[in-house]
């Protein structure tokens, strides 16, 4: 009421003062927004669109890829960047979201189970990974003198054959990110209404029925964001190969991630390192637009 | 009556068996990391599973830095936590600024930055470490922790934008206009209602970059190549490079480089998952 009688005085309509002064506001909060903008557009491209002009500019040499291709570390490692993918992220995304179903379980055992189960997640990488690795040693780690003391054999070398070692990375991956991503599940979960359930209770549901009918239509395009985002990122894992088995026995658990930074640095060629990494954009690229589809038609609901 | 007392039974059962598949399965590789910290050399090499004597020794030796590799293990720490710090302050100020304009100013071109930090999301880190390490040469930040910061504060600031986004969404807008009215300029209005209204979601973020640097590693490596600059975890990843890598040192100082993230992961953790949890990932 205030405003519209405001509005309507002569005064304020004839009078061109305040429009001027807001005209002048206007300039202002433009400036203020290029101000504020800067810092951000400043690290973008300084950080981000640089270095990937730098890096294409760096895998753009026909050669490296020969070399690259006829190196025979380099099928193996293809192979093992896609077993890493389809076990590590699937594995896990699937535990993750049979898991966040147990902790919606009401009580304080559920709650007290979680803050435990989220350890691995706070734990930094380094220190887990290099655990897993001593964990894992064929002579003197925790595993195989577990194995030892129960069972009075010798466990097998974990670390020292090529399935082994790469089901182990596989392992580390999934022990250290299970917490994160139950918890985003978690989330989704507790977003869906509770009244969905009750009338599947009513129409006397099993608790599978209500998983399969009612929990996973509603949580699948969660599970394929996340399924996407989790692909990318173990892509891009460095740490659980580099600590777990090192790559080896013999180079035969490198992925994409280690032996980039392997050819480019301890081969001294960032050449081939970064022909090795850009070998990943088939894959990468659809990944990344499908995903950046999906996530900014996400933003624009909420 | 009876079969209902049975499923009930059958359920308890059930929830005590994964409850203890989940222990294990969480705690195993955390028992281990506390087990050799607690063993004397020879005793690392044996085929104990509990600690047969344990002892204080490689703390001790952590504490007073008398292994050659953690000469200057407290330096190091030291070196964490600025970085640390550092990344949390600076991906607070730069997401905080820039979301502020995107959504609140509503600038023209707002999408094309939600754009570039959706991109910078979705490329993994390690990918642009080789251009990395060259462009810091040209930089001429080689062995600066600056370089480092930089790194992680890019990586860390689209996650950062992409929650304040949302999380702003719950602050109404008449907050912002009767603020206009009454004379207020963009800065006062950042200072004074924005921020003290997202202060959850600065926790989150603020920790949320806090772990992102402490879990790094690659880029620590690469750009801090010695000296008085180096990271605890490049010192824990040069364990390896020896034969015999003393692990009951390596797993004690792995231990003292944990305790700051768990303390604050778990003291922030319900503000935590509010804030990561609620703009994380929705499909």
């Amino acid at each position: 009421m205030v405003v519209t009688t405001s509005i309507d005085s002569p005064a304020a309509a004839t009078n061109t003062t305040p429009l001027a002064r807001r005209r002048r506001r206007f300039a202002a909060d433009k400036l203020w927004a290029l101000a504020f903008v800067v810092p951000y557009v400043a690290v973008f491209l300084a950080f981000v669109i640089y270095p990937i002009g730098y890096g294409l500019w760096l895998g753009s040499d026909p050669a490296s890829y020969r070399a690259l291709f006829n190196d025979p570390v380099y099928p193996r490692t293809v192979v093992n960047t896609l077993l890493y993918l389809l076990f590590g992220v699937n594995l896990k995304l699937f535990l993750a979201l049979l898991l966040s179903g147990f902790f919606m379980r009401k009580g304080w055992w559920s709650k007290v189970l979680l803050l435990i189960f989220m350890l691995p997640w706070a734990v930094p990488a380094l220190p887990s990974y290099l655990s897993i690795n001593w964990m894992l040693n064929g002579q003197w780690g925790l595993i195989n003198n577990i194995i030892w003391n129960v069972a009075q054999v010798d466990g097998p070398p974990w670390l020292d054959s090529h399935g082994l070692a790469l089901a182990s990375v596989i392992y580390g991956h999934i022990w250290k990110w299970l917490p994160f991503w139950t918890l985003i599940f978690l989330a989704g979960r507790m977003a869906i209404s509770l009244e969905l359930y009750e009338a599947a209770d009513v129409d006397g549901a099993s608790p599978i029925q209500k998983f399969r009918l009612v929990t996973l239509p509603l949580m699948a395009g969660m599970y394929l964001v996340c399924t996407m985002l989790s692909t990318i990122w173990a892509l891009g894992d460095f740490n659980a190969v580099r600590f777990i088995s090192g790559g080896g026995p013999a180079l035969s658990t490198h992925v994409l991630a280690t032996l980039g930074i392997r050819n480019a640095f301890e081969l001294g060629d960032p050449s081939l390192g970064m022909a090795t990494v850009l070998t990943a954009l088939p894959l990468l690229i659809p990944l990344v637009i499908l995903l950046m589809r999906q996530l900014r038609r996400s933003e624009v609901t909420i | 009556m009876t079969a209902r007392h049975r499923t009930r039974a059958l359920n308890n059962i059930g929830v005590w068996l994964l409850s203890s598949v989940l222990l294990v399965w969480t705690l195993l590789p955390i028992y281990n990391i506390i087990r050799v910290s607690m063993q004397e050399k020879e005793e690392v090499l044996s085929t104990s599973v509990f600690p047969v004597s344990p002892s204080p020794h490689a703390f001790s030796v952590v504490f007073h830095q008398t292994f050659w590799l953690l000469e200057t293990f407290w330096n190091q720490m030291g070196n964490s936590f600025f970085i640390g710090i550092a990344v949390a302050f600076l991906t607070l100020a730069i997401g905080s600024l820039a979301s502020f304009t995107i959504s609140r100013m509503r600038i023209r071109n707002g999408w094309m930055l939600t754009n570039a930090a959706l991109l910078t999301y979705v490329i993994p880190m390690s990918f642009l470490a080789i251009p990395f390490y060259g462009i810091m040469g040209k930089y001429g930040l080689t062995n600066n922790p600056l370089a480092v910061i930089a790194v992680e504060v890019t990586f860390a600031t689209p996650y950062a934008i992409f929650i304040f986004q949302q999380y702003s969404a719950s602050i109404p807008f008449e907050l912002d206009e009767a603020a206009r009215i009454d004379g207020a300029s963009p800065p006062q209005i950042f200072f004074r209602i924005y921020l003290p209204l997202m202060a959850p979601a600065l926790v989150a973020i603020g920790t949320y970059a806090l772990l992102l640097s402490w879990n790094e590693y690659l880029y620590a490596f690469l750009l801090l190549s010695g000296g008085k600059v180096v990271t605890v975890p490049v010192t824990l990843g040069k364990f390896l490079v020896g034969d015999e890598a003393p692990w009951n040192y390596l797993m004690a100082a792995a231990i003292i480089y944990a305790l700051p993230p768990l303390l604050i992961y778990y003291g922030v953790r319900r503000k935590m998952h509010g804030g990561l949890t609620m703009g994380g990932v929705k499909g």
